[in-house]
């Protein structure tokens, strides 16, 4: 029942973003709230119920949910350069159709879940905002544009709600439309992730010809076929191009630099579409495509390394930032960038699960900034709080739990979900990349200590903010306090659902995910073929204790290494990094002068010497061509044809009218001179001229 | 006392004839040049009546009555082009009168 009307998910917040579209300037704040919150509410509880109702439909073997609402985009037969097996011809049909399976399951749940959270939240944040419909109204088509990108059973629907996520997105950091920042960070966004977008839907559709269908089923049925050859070569560039869309939408480098811009947003915007949902979309995408990347090692092997760096990279700048939100960002970047080595390392379960846990606890980090960031009457900056535990104590308490999941404690989430990922890199088949690992657990140690700092900064020390901010501290109400009290609940225990076998447990979620990702252990094991499928030997076990205890240790060094600096912050803290390579602390504090970087590169927003690149070189550069090269043929177009001209009036003139037309006129005219003398007009004269022709008859026939 | 024979008659009408070709194509009074035209009629009525006396029947009297009546209807026709001419041009000079070749 709820199965076959799976298509109202994504239309409930598209009814309330209806709403606020055509009347919400007239609703008052209240009506709002309830039309907005109300319909997300409506969304996950029937997400909750068409996902149960799916599990007792597949009854453990995850064969997917497909509901075709209607033919979108119909083509006739395609020609194909090969013959599918079932000797079926090709047909290109988009449909609005929707795909329940695991993946897309566990996506449902934690965007409508955290999503609905997130809205009661803001309820309470935005309540003295302006703008209060237009917020909600977002809001909602945001969480329409995610659920159409989730539920999508093609590419070309995917692509309808990743363009909506992306314009939503770009909607809401702009939402403060009157501060320059915030429009310049919502361009950047945009502009970015157009770039990413382009390798996407070229990727998209060079798989989709290839293969020939958009739908998943399809695609991912053909790609298991043993149809293609590990390697093949249209695969991996589809692969590598998707993985351009991915790194767009999902922050990874190059293209990560929207994502810390984006905090010009609202608090809730960050934590809902900057940190749980919308940035997941790149992972969902290449999780999606799975059948596809397994066929593709090179393309793996990129994913895996961008998404180590990217960690590690994006660590390494939030050691240094002072504002509370950037550093989230920051840490967002990392997060994301551990998303991808799990599944370039072919862990595709594990970098779900990491996305699964990673919503909960940095949606929390960012909701409890929100609520630090509104007692302290909009202050974001680190250096001018601290002390705060014991005046907004839901906050610091639910925050801190948030930070203990993601630097990976036992036994919170973030451990579980970080550790299969670590392990995985560690023994993965796929690339054998031992210093993956090494990256990763690099980045483990710098999380915790940026973390940490966060919090010590801010909850810890002697507070350093003004007397009149001081003297406003309160709590926030509980719609914002509720939610975060659920998502802490749920950062402690989402990881309990994927206990891995070494400790114990059953890793329900890796099972719950296994059809979606059934030949990924196969096809990983195929180049590989030494490797074991399962670590399930004993041999092991010892050595993932071992690496879970370094990865515990290295949780535990950086966050002590954190309070031994910045627990007793006082008004003058000094940054341990500043002191002790305060060279480091410059390229760090200056996000590596990547933007600076860019500027000269790509935006050309900056010369080098008197040489323009980028996007306002191409731009001068053609101007110049422009003004020189095309308008100068204009003009030269000009000059000849005025030459031609001159000259063509020349002989116009002188030779058509003069010789051609004037020429028989004087002719004809000299010639009637003698010829007038006869048509003179005078009668007397013609009368003379008879006479004298008389006369000379006369005198011929007389002397004839 | 010489006998009028014909040729008398001929003498005087080709004199008769001269003159009134004269008439025409040195005058420029056009009144004149139709009176000069009636003499050249008259010169031609005098030849058919002297060839009609010569021949003895009245075949050339005939013609000549024919001829006075066409001259008296030239004379009205030619008289009445003058007086609309005249309103228009204020002049009866024949040389004036040039807008023939048009």
């Amino acid at each position: 029942m709820f199965l076959n009307h799976i298509w109202l998910i994504p239309l409930f917040p598209a009814f309330g973003a209806a709403m606020m579209f055509f009347f919400g300037r007239r609703l008052q704040k209240a009506t709002v709230s309830a039309v907005c919150v109300g319909v997300v509410v409506l969304a996950f509880l029937f997400a909750c119920f068409t996902v149960v109702e799916y599990t007792r439909f597949a009854q453990g073997t995850g064969r997917p949910f497909e509901k075709i609402v209607y033919t979108w985009l119909g083509s006739g037969d395609a020609h194909l350069s090969f013959v599918k097996k079932d000797g079926t011809p090709a047909q290109f049909n988009a449909d609005a159709g929707f795909l329940l399976d695991p993946l897309s399951s566990i996506w449902l749940l934690f965007v409508t879940g955290v999503g609905m959270l997130i809205h009661i939240y803001s309820v309470g944040y935005m309540a003295h905002e302006g703008g209060y419909y237009r917020f909600f109204g977002y809001m909602n088509l945001f969480m329409f544009s995610m659920l159409t990108l989730v539920l999508a059973n093609n590419y070309m629907l995917l692509f309808v709600g990743w363009e909506g996520v992306g314009l939503c997105s770009y909607l809401l950091i702009g939402f403060y439309f009157h501060r320059k920042s915030a429009n310049d960070a919502a361009n950047k966004a945009f502009i970015v992730n157009r770039i990413g977008d382009a390798g996407f839907i070229l990727g998209a559709l060079t798989l989709s010809w290839y293969l020939g269908s958009f739908r998943f089923t399809d695609i991912n049925a053909l790609a298991r076929s043993g149809h293609f050859a590990i390697g093949d070569p249209v695969l991996t560039v589809a692969a590598l191009l998707l993985f351009v869309g991915a790194c767009g939408k999902s922050a990874q480098l190059p293209l990560y630099v929207w994502l810390p811009d984006a905090m010009e947003g609202p608090t809730p915007v960050s934590a809902l579409i900057h940190a749980a949902t919308m940035v997941t979309a790149g992972v969902y995408m290449v999780a999606r495509s799975n059948a596809v990347f397994v066929l593709a090692p090179t393309a793996m092997k990129t994913v895996a390394i961008v998404g180590a760096l990217t960690a590690v990279f994006a660590a390494s700048i939030g050691l240094v930032q002072n504002d509370i939100k950037r550093v989230l960002a920051y840490s967002t970047v990392s997060q994301l960038g551990y998303m991808f080595l799990a599944l370039g390392v072919g862990a595709f379960a594990a970098g779900v699960f990491h996305v699964f846990t990673h919503a909960f606890f940095k949606a929390l980090l960012f909701l409890g900034s929100g609520s630090v960031i509104h007692a302290l009457s909009g202050e974001q900056d680190m250096r001018n709080m601290g002390d705060l535990r014991g005046r907004i104590p839901t906050t610091f308490k639910t925050m801190f739990i948030a930070t203990l999941a993601i630097a990976g404690i036992p036994p919170l989430a973030g451990f579980f979900s970080k550790d299969e990922i670590l392990w995985r890199a560690w023994r993965s088949a796929g690339g054998s990349f031992p210093y993956l690992w090494l990256i990763g657990f690099g980045t483990a140690l710098m999380t915790a200590f940026y973390m940490a700092r966060l919090i010590f900064l801010t909850f810890y020390g002697q507070p350093r903010m003004s007397h009149e901010v001081e003297h406003h501290i309160h709590e926030s109400p509980k719609s914002m306090t509720g939610p975060l009290v659920v998502l802490a609940t749920c950062s402690v225990c989402a990881g309990w659902l994927g206990v891995p076998a070494s400790l114990g447990g059953t890793n329900a979620f890796g099972k719950f995910l296994e059809p979606v990702f059934a030949r990924e252990a196969v096809a990983t094991a195929a180049f590989a073929p030494a490797e074991p499928q399962e670590p399930a030997g004993e041999e092991h076990r010892g050595l993932e204790w071992g690496l879970m205890l370094l990865s515990v240790g290295a949780a535990v060094v950086g966050g002590g290494w954190a309070y031994g600096h910045y627990a007793k912050a006082g008004k003058e803290y000094p940054e341990p990094i500043a002191v002790k390579a305060p060279p480091l602390y410059t390229v760090l504090y200056n996000k590596w002068f990547v933007d600076e970087a860019y500027d000269y590169v790509f935006t050309g927003r900056r010369k080098i010497g008197d040489v323009r690149l980028g996007a306002m070189g191409a731009g001068e550069a053609s101007s110049w061509f422009d003004a020189r090269i095309i308008d100068g043929a204009v003009n030269d177009a000009g000059w000849v044809t005025r030459a031609v001209a001159t000259l063509s009036t020349w002989w116009d003139k002188w030779i058509i009218d003069g010789v051609g037309v004037n020429g028989p006129a004087i002719l004809a005219r000299m010639i009637s001179y003698p010829t007038r003398l006869f048509e003179w007009g005078l009668v007397q004269w013609y009368a003379l001229v008879m006479v004298a022709g008389l006369l000379g008859f006369g005198v011929y026939y007389v002397w004839k | 006392m010489v006998p009028i024979t014909t040729l008398h008659y001929l003498v005087v009408a080709a004199a008769l004839f001269v003159l009134g070709v004269i008439g025409v194509l040195t005058r420029r009074n056009v009144v004149i040049v139709l009176m000069s035209i009636e003499l050249i009629l008259n010169a031609v009525n005098l030849n058919l009546v002297a060839f009609s006396r010569m021949w003895g029947n009245l075949h050339g009297q005939l013609f000549a009555i024919f001829i006075v009546v066409d001259a008296a209807a030239e004379a009205a026709v030619g008289l009445g082009i003058l007086i609309a001419f005249f309103r228009n041009r204020e002049t009866i000079n024949v040389d004036e009168i040039d807008l023939l070749k048009w």
